[in-house]
């Protein structure tokens, strides 16, 4: 057993069993910790992987943006200190059924299939990514780049207008 | 041959003015509807009487056969090729004699009703079915297509229907006209399914090919209806039985006679045409029309023999203990109508053998004429007594002597005095019976006695009897008898009473066409008449002067009265076997299977729809976390089944 | 990396992926729904990236698919945010069973 496969295994353990405890938690702020250490995890995953980029991407957009405004919704919405209420009986029963048969039935499709791994390293640059990224040949993704980020210019102004305070007209 | 221009006149004339009279009666033409259905009825009579000149005297008779013809026949409906309902007219002597019958009668009700019915808010509609009635009944009487014949029987119905119910705001007015055409309906069940027997088997609907085909004893159709059985009687005995069925319920024959006392409900004129001349005794016009098939059937023959034999009797016994005038008079029809049919049952066929046929159809001549005369003259009285009781009228004769006069006149026909007609026709009739069956000859008999009783009883009770006040009320009328309008046609039919005996009928109308020379034979006319005029002495002594005598007589008679005065209880029967029987037994079973059954599959259906929608609905929680969990199983299960299911 | 065979990582995220599955039947409060659905998101990239390693290692078109996710969860979870402070409004809770308009 090499280190590879024991900081895997570490790796692996962190990121599910904080998973674990942030779905199970009853109070809200230790959920939304316990997801930021997920998301730390699986970025360790990453860099496990020798994807560094991907890596820093995940800290700075996962972690330092979603968890922290997830976070501050928490306090918008003055929920912080609360007990969140269980949720009902037959409802985690039949939802604790349904993952574990989904997660059986897709688990035996994986190990059934029979993955053959390519033998050739994997090379990337930055470079690399940012030729492909804005490339208009084929294997280019310029396109979704654009589309993207009209998306995001969507999503700022859609958030923004859905959130403002209506005016009150009041009379 | 300018017949085929006649006839369509004879028939449209009245229909033209039911046309006019219903479209235009009541805004514009009001006044003037009598006039107008007058003058067209008076066109059909004049064309129906130069029709029968020119037919029996100029060019009917060929060999001394009246021919039957047909001037026009248009196919209307083809069932098959051979059996098709035709349009079209068919002349021979009882259908020419039917013609001028109806259209003169119809035309003194006209007339008369000019009088009678002044004043009436709804007098053009009144007209408008009188003319409607007479086209279906000269329509009728025209036919030369079973079926067309129906057409128009029904069409009479409707008509009798309309008119009996003509003062609809009386509920007696409504039930009767209801009565009266359930009943017949009833009966016409019978005879459509008759019709169709004899058009199954001698496969045309055409009366003159039916004829031939069925009489003539070797032809293929003969057999087959002859041999073909069902329920031990041969079909060609089932079919006649059938048609006479639906006969006798519209000539008020036992035991579909219910409907015709009641029918005295409308108006009087109606009655005078409707119910004692023409469409009662269309059930007689059937019977001869049809009746060389009926005398290959000896079965057929017996049936409307001992039917009318029995009609005969038990009207004559009612009639005598009916005190509403109208009553009596429909009751005596009724036994006159049954009269009619069994000399048409004692007939043979052909030459002197036929002289029951001969007889029934003389005796329905001259009962139109006198017939129609006693209901006129009841009209005018009721129009001035205001009432339809014997109770209140007596000693009349002073105050309206026309009337007294052409009534007296009807009396003696009906009763068979001679010289008047009726004396003549039913000596004709009792011949028939006599030569052959002696039994109906000694019923028919003793009847024509009972009739001459019952007759006066009447005539005594309304013109003599000065015991009821009633006699000092009618002096104070300053309108005593009635308008000029209202006398002539009693006059008329009075003079014609007296004259039509004297017509030698045997001549002209006879079983086979032949005419023949029929012999009077005095001897055998003594009794009859000694018979009558016995009944007319004890008729006077019991009625002439007021006295306790009728009434002695009846408690005397006990129970027998009373059965006979409440018409021996048929109505009473009739309404236990449809309340009890046909209501309880069939009507609330069918209408619980209905409501509950039918209904209630339907109500069950709606029931369980909602139900299951029910059931399934809480599937729309509006909760998310529901949805995505049925989102879930969904794809697993198609997951699974594409994977492992679908090869 | 060649120690690790690809079906362990990919039991990692199909791990991951129920995981964020479950608490998104099971939370009642909107907040905690989205965190679930982020670990979702989360586990999909893994399986991008792991494929793109070890089936594919000429190309590279699993890590922008990773990119562009991560770019557009980052985009779902703002206006998810924005739609839970306006139900917050209108609700005075953020519990998932209140906004229940579309019951039946």
């Amino acid at each position: 057993m090499n280190a590879e496969q024991i900081i895997f295994y570490l790796l692996s353990a962190m990121i599910l069993g904080f998973g674990v405890l942030s779905v199970t938690t009853r109070k809200i702020f230790r959920s939304a910790i316990w997801l930021l250490f997920t998301l730390i995890g699986i970025a360790g995953l990453y860099f496990w992987l020798e994807l560094e980029f991907i890596a820093a991407v995940q800290i700075i957009v996962y972690v330092g943006g979603i968890v922290v405004l997830i976070l501050f919704s928490v306090f918008l919405t003055q929920q912080s200190g609360l007990q969140m209420k269980k949720p009902r009986q037959g409802r985690s029963v039949s939802a604790i059924l349904a993952v574990v048969i989904g997660f059986g039935l897709t688990y035996l499709l994986i190990a059934q299939h029979g993955f053959i791994s390519s033998t050739q390293p994997f090379v990337w640059s930055m470079e690399m990514i940012g030729r492909q990224m804005m490339g208009t040949k084929q294997g280019g993704y310029a396109l979704p780049f654009e589309v993207v980020s009209m998306l995001l210019l969507a999503a700022m102004i859609g958030a923004i207008v859905i959130a403002i305070k209506p005016k009150a007209i009041e009379k | 041959m300018g017949h085929l221009n006649t006839i369509s006149l004879i028939l449209l004339l009245p229909l033209a003015g039911f046309l006019l009279l219903g479209l235009f009666g009541r805004k514009y033409i009001r006044q003037y509807a009598g006039l107008v259905g007058t003058l067209l009825m008076a066109g059909s009579t004049v064309l129906s009487v130069i029709l029968a000149y020119e037919y029996f005297f100029l060019q009917g008779e060929v060999d001394n056969v009246y021919q039957t013809l047909i001037p026009f026949k248009y196919t209307w409906l083809a069932f098959t090729e051979n059996l098709a309902i035709d349009i079209g007219a068919l002349i021979d002597p009882i259908s020419v004699m039917m013609l001028v019958v109806v259209s003169f009668v119809s035309l003194m009700v006209h007339v008369f009703s000019l009088g009678y019915m002044k004043g009436e808010e709804r007098f053009s509609t009144y007209y408008e079915f009188l003319c409607l009635f007479t086209f279906s009944m000269l329509g009728l009487v025209l036919s030369s297509n079973i079926f067309q014949m129906y057409i128009f029987w029904e069409l009479v119905g409707v008509s009798s229907y309309l008119l009996i119910g003509f003062y609809f705001d009386k509920p007696s007015a409504v039930a009767a006209s209801k009565k009266a055409f359930i009943v017949t309906r009833f009966a016409d069940l019978g005879f459509l399914i008759g019709i169709l027997i004899l058009g199954f088997y001698a496969d045309t609907f055409d009366i003159a090919t039916l004829i031939q085909r069925l009489t003539d004893l070797q032809s293929a159709q003969f057999l087959s209806i002859t041999t073909a059985s069902f329920i031990g009687a041969s079909m060609l005995t089932w079919a006649l039985a059938l048609i006479f069925i639906g006969g006798a319920g519209k000539s008020a024959m036992f035991p579909f006679h219910i409907w015709l006392p009641d029918a005295m409900e409308g108006p009087t004129p109606v009655s005078a045409l409707i119910h004692a001349a023409t469409m009662v005794v269309a059930g007689v016009y059937l019977v001869a029309r049809l009746f060389p098939v009926f005398s290959v059937n000896e079965v057929s023959l017996h049936l409307v023999t001992v039917v009318g034999a029995v009609s005969a009797v038990l009207a004559a016994l009612i009639a005598c203990t009916q005190t509403d005038i109208k009553r009596v008079l429909a009751y005596s029809t009724m036994s006159q109508i049954g009269f009619m049919m069994l000399a048409l049952g004692v007939s043979g066929y052909g030459n002197a053998e036929g002289l029951g046929y001969t007889a029934s159809m003389f005796h329905l001549f001259t009962h139109a004429f006198f017939k129609s005369l006693l209901f006129l003259c009841a009209g005018a009285v009721i129009h001035l007594v205001h009432s339809n009781e014997m109770g209140k009228m007596g000693g009349l004769r002073k105050v309206m002597p026309i009337t007294h006069l052409t009534f007296l006149v009807a009396c003696l026909a009906i009763a068979g005095i001679p010289p008047f007609a009726g004396f003549f026709s039913k000596e004709s009739i009792l011949l028939a019976a006599w030569q052959h069956h002696k039994i109906i000859y000694w019923i028919a008999l003793i009847t024509s006695g009972i009739t001459a009783f019952y007759m006066f009883r009447l005539y005594f009770s309304i013109f003599w009897n000065k015991a009821s006040s009633a006699a000092s009320i009618s002096h104070d009328h300053h309108v005593s008898e009635g308008t000029w309008s209202m006398k002539i046609p009693l006059i008329i039919l009075g003079i014609c009473t007296i004259v039509a005996g004297f017509v030698p009928f045997s001549n002209f109308v006879s079983s086979d066409g032949v005419g023949f020379h029929s012999e009077f034979h005095l001897s055998f006319a003594i009794l009859p008449v000694v018979l009558s005029l016995t009944g007319i002495v004890v008729a006077a002594m019991l009625f002439l002067r007021g006295n306790e005598r009728p009434a002695k007589f009846a408690a005397q008679l006990g129970g027998l009265y009373k059965t006979v005065y409440r018409k021996f209880y048929i109505d009473e029967i009739y309404l236990f076997i449809t309340k009890r029987i046909i209501f309880n037994l069939i009507g609330r079973p069918a209408a619980w299977i209905d409501k509950y059954v039918v209904d209630g599959g339907v109500h069950a259906s709606a029931t369980v729809t909602t139900k299951a929608a029910e059931l399934i609905k809480g599937a729309q929680s509006g909760n998310v976390q529901n949805y995505a969990m049925y989102f879930f199983g969904g794809i697993v299960v198609l997951t699974i089944a594409f994977l492992y299911l679908w090869k | 990396m060649n120690s690790i065979p690809i079906e362990q990582i990919l039991f990692v995220s199909t791990a991951l992926f129920f995981i964020g599955m479950y608490g998104m039947f099971t939370r009642r409060n909107m907040i905690t729904m989205l965190m679930a659905i982020e670990l979702i998101l989360n586990s999909v990239n893994i399986n991008f990236l792991a494929f793109n390693k070890y089936l594919y290692p000429g190309k590279l078109d699993g890590m922008f698919f990773t990119i562009f996710i991560i770019a557009i969860a980052a985009a779902e979870a703002a206006v998810a945010i924005a739609i839970i402070i306006n139900l917050y409004r209108s609700h005075q809770s953020i519990d998932v069973e209140t906004a229940e308009e579309m019951k039946h």
